[in-house]
């Protein structure tokens, strides 16, 4: 593999990669408050579906991400009502939550622009455009570091480095603030929190309503800057191999970071096996590159390598006790 | 102590969340523009309008009843398997290697070596989510949630490698040979009909996919009931997932208990496959499930985990399926507003059980109070 192809390569990582990061920290938020996601995957179609809807029809990729972040903290303030103040089961919402968006978003696109189960085209300004970083075009002639910076980093749209800087902005405020502190403790500790004469609820729903947002921002991602409009189940799975990636990394920001940069980079290989047949020489099958997240995953869960360990308070309503 | 009777739990209570399901669907089709109530009728039509579409709801229903059974099993131990979807695909490998690589002289003899073939894949499936469980903690939702991926990937691997026949450009499995062709309705009822009716008239489940597996599965409700209320195993299974601590101490390996509700949820999910693949594909397809594993879980959310509330929900929702596909062919409402009702029955029965709980069993103390002073 040349050095052209290789930066090609890990430039559509990166372009995959993105919607795993915001839809993993998502999860983080969640599942560190004590909140179980399996609805990432909904919220992500929802808002890919609402985005895609409202910004083919207010020309405006900014108002169609807005409308995308809107639905995605509804479907997530539903999950918290149904969790946090119905006490129900939260792995049994996030399913409800996945069929609602995989049913509504065409039921309505179908509706809305009788094209069957998409959106139209999006074009010029409904779209994220590419963004060049400053210098890039001088840089590029400089060897190595020049590709690396001109065709790498630079020219993705401002979604992919929004997620790129969430990460350490997660790692801040999780682990420097009163905020996160406390919203760590609720997930470990409900009762101690609540003891110190902190809501509980309060905390948890806002950890709740953040997955959304940052859910939303995934979703409109997929249909306004990857792919130029909305089709039907286009998150196809993503948000489960974010949460793939959130166990991976252990529930940490940083390690977050690092394994969707890995999965994305497994989803680009999957899309070029003419590639890893001419490195390695021997023919890789698809169907496991496609399946090896989750088969990765399954190892870490089993404790084979270092052992992922939730949140203590995670999937238990929390019960005031009288 | 003050509790709500039975009969509200079980019945009231199911029915409320239905009909604000249903009552939240009707403001969805209103708000595209239909007509909820001509919807209603056009669903129901479709479902039960004429035997061959009856036909269609039973063979969904038998999809249902195996994937609610399932899930049912899984629940009574407390374990929420939502790895059906997966176990379902997996089974029906079994059914496909049972029916292409065994002469079998007659269609009886195939059912049975299919189902074993589809129960033991899938059960095989759901062991190792319920090994990891048991033995290193992982949690089961996350693993059978993954398995259903890896297993999507293995279907897709063998459909366009291994189990395609030479020379077929589509994703599938050879046909099944003749003699594994299961009856289905129409040479099954269809004589005892003409014996009634005459011989000219018309024929019942014509070209209907229901097949003798729906009885499968029917007699699947009597054993899973048989086992879960009138076995040892059964009680230690329902002890185990009403208290882990108390049914250790009562000598209860949590081990055995997590490990033989899997093997039973996971072969009863297996089984699905047998009505999908060998009663109407007659091979196996690309995508087969269709997300009766999913359904599974709304199937036994509705039926409180009882076979016998297993059948009618699956009942339901076989109709609802049909129905719906019946609503996309006769109205610009598509398909997919069945997975939304969907949805709205598993948030309402599931999720969202307290919101109709919590306020019916305040009535119902305020009754007893009431009564006694």
């Amino acid at each position: 593999m040349d050095i052209d192809t290789l930066i090609q390569v890990l430039d559509s990582s990166l372009r995959f990669a993105t919607p795993l990061l915001l839809a993993c920290l998502a999860g983080l938020y969640s599942e560190r408050a004590g909140i179980f996601d399996i609805g990432l995957e909904g919220k992500m179609l929802a808002a890919a579906f609402l985005s895609a809807a409202v910004a083919y029809t207010s020309g405006s990729a900014w108002v169609g991400l807005l409308a995308g972040v809107g639905v995605a903290m509804g479907l997530a303030l539903l999950h918290g009502v149904a969790s946090i103040t119905f006490r129900g089961n939260q792995l049994i919402s996030g399913v409800a939550i996945n069929f609602l968006a995989a049913g509504l978003s065409v039921v309505v696109a179908q509706s809305w622009f009788a094209q069957g189960s998409r959106t139209p085209q999006l074009a010029g300004a409904a779209r994220f455009e590419n963004l060049n970083l400053p210098f890039a075009e001088q840089l590029a002639d400089v060897p190595l570091l020049g590709p690396l910076y001109s065709d790498l980093l630079s020219g993705h749209t401002i979604i992919v480095y929004l997620a790129l800087l969430a990460v350490p902005a997660t790692w801040w405020l999780l682990f420097r603030t009163r905020f996160g502190l406390r919203l760590r403790a609720v997930g470990e500790n409900p009762a101690a929190v609540d003891t110190a004469g902190i809501s509980v609820i309060r905390l948890r729903f806002s950890a709740v309503l953040i997955c959304g947002i940052l859910c939303g921002i995934a979703g409109a991602y997929l249909s306004t800057s990857l792919q130029a409009g909305f089709t039907k189940d286009m998150t196809a799975g993503r948000g489960f191999i974010a949460l793939a990636a959130l166990i991976f990394a252990k529930w940490r920001p940083w390690h977050a970071l690092y394994t969707c940069l890995l999965f994305g980079f497994l989803q680009a290989l999957a899309l070029r096996p003419d590639l890893i047949e001419n490195t390695l020489g021997f023919k890789v099958q698809v169907q496991l590159l496609d399946a090896l997240p989750y088969i990765l995953t399954v190892i870490i869960l089993a404790g084979f390598v270092g052992k992922a360990i939730p949140p203590r308070a995670g999937g238990e309503p929390y019960v005031k006790e009288r | 102590m003050e509790k709500m009777p039975k009969w509200a739990d079980v019945i009231l209570i199911p029915m409320i969340s239905l009909i604000l399901a249903a009552i939240i669907s009707a403001f969805v089709i209103m708000a595209i523009g239909e007509n909820p109530l001509i919807a209603l009728q056009k669903m129901v039509d479709g479902a039960f309008g004429n035997t061959q579409n009856i036909g269609y709801t039973l063979y969904y229903t038998t999809n249902f009843i195996f994937t609610g059974l399932a899930v049912s099993v899984a629940f009574h131990a407390r374990m929420f398997n939502i790895g059906g979807e997966g176990q379902a695909l997996v089974g029906g490998l079994g059914v496909a290697i049972v029916c292409l690589y065994i002469p079998w002289p007659h269609w009886s003899l195939a059912l049975l070596g299919a189902s074993l073939g589809a129960a033991m894949f899938g059960a095989m499936w759901a062991a190792i989510p319920a090994y990891l469980q048991a033995r290193r903690g992982s949690h089961i939702v996350i693993t059978t949630i993954m398995f259903n991926f890896i297993a999507a990937s293995l279907l897709n691997y063998m459909l366009v490698g291994p189990l395609k026949p030479l020379g077929s450009m589509e994703p599938a499995s050879a046909p099944f040979p003749e003699a594994t062709h299961l009856p289905n309705f129409q040479e099954m009822f269809n004589p005892i009909w003409q014996i009634f009716a005459g011989e000219e008239a018309k024929a019942i489940f014509l070209r209907s996919p229901a097949n003798i597996t729906f009885f499968l599965a029917v007699i699947a409700c009597f054993v899973v009931w048989a086992l879960i209320w009138r076995t040892r195993l059964g009680y230690q299974l329902r002890s185990y997932g009403l208290s882990e601590t108390a049914a250790k101490y009562a000598g209860i390996s949590p081990f055995k208990i997590i490990m033989i509700a899997m093997l039973i949820s996971g072969g009863l999910s297996g089984l699905m496959a047998v009505n999908q693949a060998q009663g109407d594909a007659e091979r196996l397809v690309l995508n087969a499930v269709e997300g009766a594993g999913f359904i599974g879980i709304a199937v036994a959310l509705m039926g409180r985990s009882h076979p016998f509330g297993v059948f009618l929900a699956a009942l339901l929702f076989g109709a609802l399926y049909q129905g719906g596909a019946e609503l996309a062919f006769w109205t610009s409402i598509p398909r997919e507003m069945i997975v939304v009702i969907q949805a709205l029955v598993i948030l309402f029965t599931g999720a969202l059980d307290n919101m109709v709980r919590m306020p019916l069993e305040r009535l119902f103390i305020a009754k007893n109070r009431k009564q006694e002073g």
